[in-house]
């Protein structure tokens, strides 16, 4: 018998109040989780369902909605399925119970968002040691209250002269001079 | 400063104390010196001619650009020919192509392989991200002008340059080492203090020895 993502949805819900399955391809599919379920809901599919790689962790900003979301991709290799689980903390102070137990790569994941977002995952191994940036001190830069152009401007020293030229008026006045 | 970094004694494992100072440097204690020009101008011409045939490279790719110096190896465009080739350690090298955008992380890291080059030496800045920034003229994490943090002898331009445009560009620095214009490594060593403080405003953890060679 041939599982899919309704049946895997069908007895999780059986389970735990998550939330409703959002399809994206007959392979894909996105589930919003409280922050208090998510562990329960992760063990569940690993243990239970077969999805037993961590595809990816990662985070959204919804600053309009002060809110993080944090995408938990988890793969079922033998059926070839994909789950998102997607959790929303608080921006203020935002902080997130760590999965690296379940998943020891999730430690690298965390440490990731830990320096590009500032959220904190309490207990994951080696998390404020730098990551790719070394000695940042400014608003983590994938905030997206961080000004990035502004921030270049401040920082690194420009070379004067450089031109910015809107690419679609240039290509025409370079292939249709005098043209409009 | 991180603690790794910070001056200990250490038991090694044979059971022998030593003390370690991670931040000393102890091949060299002078500052990067000027070279200067040998005695009769006929033989400093023969010098700059033997430094003009045999560029090496060092084989240390910064950017997205290091991916133009394969095909250099190849015998398609084979620049070997020319008397360049690559080398793995920077006491070996003598040429250094910052190849493409430089983030911070990595510029701390070719500051201490340039100083670790051995007189004469010269930097090619390949692409626009070491001109102007390039297309990492907003990025949070690259530097958008090279020349204030290393002496910059000859830039190649493009996004990317083709091998053809590095030859090209590799010739051109021929012809500056011959002419004794490629004097670079002298800038650094004559304004040491301003690439210092230029460095530092942008390495916010300076963790290395103001200078080794």
């Amino acid at each position: 018998m041939q599982t899919n993502l309704l049946d895997i949805h069908a007895r999780l819900q059986a389970l735990l109040p998550v939330g409703e399955l959002q399809t994206q391809r007959a392979d894909l599919a996105f589930l919003d989780v409280p922050p208090s379920l998510l562990r329960a809901t992760l063990l569940q599919l690993r243990d239970r369902e077969g999805f037993t790689h961590l595809v990816l962790l990662t985070a959204v900003d919804w600053i309009e909605q002060e809110q993080f979301q944090l995408t938990y991709l988890v793969c079922n290799r033998s059926a070839r399925l994909d789950l998102g689980l997607r959790v929303r903390i608080p921006r203020e102070p935002a902080s997130m119970e760590s999965i690296h137990e379940l998943w020891p790569t999730a430690a690298t994941y965390q440490r990731e968002l830990r320096e590009m977002f500032g959220i904190d995952f309490p207990g994951s191994p080696r998390l404020d040691e730098d990551f790719i940036l070394e000695g940042w001190t400014a608003t983590p830069p994938y905030r997206r209250d961080f000004d990035t152009l502004k921030y270049a401007e401040e920082t690194y020293a420009e070379r004067p002269g450089r031109v910015t030229y809107d690419p679609a008026a240039h290509m025409q006045q370079q292939l249709y001079p005098g043209e409009r | 400063m991180k603690e790794e970094l910070q001056k200990r004694v250490v038991k090694g494992p044979d059971g022998v104390e030593f003390e370690v100072e991670p931040l000393r440097d102890y091949y060299c204690e002078a500052l990067p010196q000027v070279e200067r020009p040998a005695y009769a101008q006929i033989i400093e011409d023969l010098f700059n001619w033997a430094r003009s045939e045999s560029i090496w490279i060092l084989g240390f790719g910064t950017g997205c650009g290091a991916i133009e110096m394969r095909p250099l190896m190849t015998p398609r465009f084979d620049a070997y020919r020319y008397g360049i080739q690559w080398r793995p350690t920077p006491r070996q090298a003598n040429l250094f192509v910052i190849s493409g955008y430089l983030s911070v992380k990595t510029l701390k890291r070719v500051i201490r392989s340039y100083e670790q080059m051995q007189n004469p030496k010269y930097v090619v800045g390949l692409g626009s991200c070491t001109i102007n920034g390039g297309m990492y003229f907003d990025s949070y994490n690259t530097i958008k002008r090279l020349d204030q943090y290393l002496p910059v002898d000859l830039y190649i331009t493009g996004c990317m340059p083709r091998p053809e445009a590095l030859l090209a560009g590799f010739l051109d620095l021929k012809k500056l080492i011959r002419a004794g214009k490629a004097d670079g490594a002298n800038h650094y060593a004559e304004n040491f203090a301003w690439y210092k403080a230029n460095q530092k405003q942008v390495i916010q953890d300076w963790d290395m020895p103001d200078y080794n060679w």
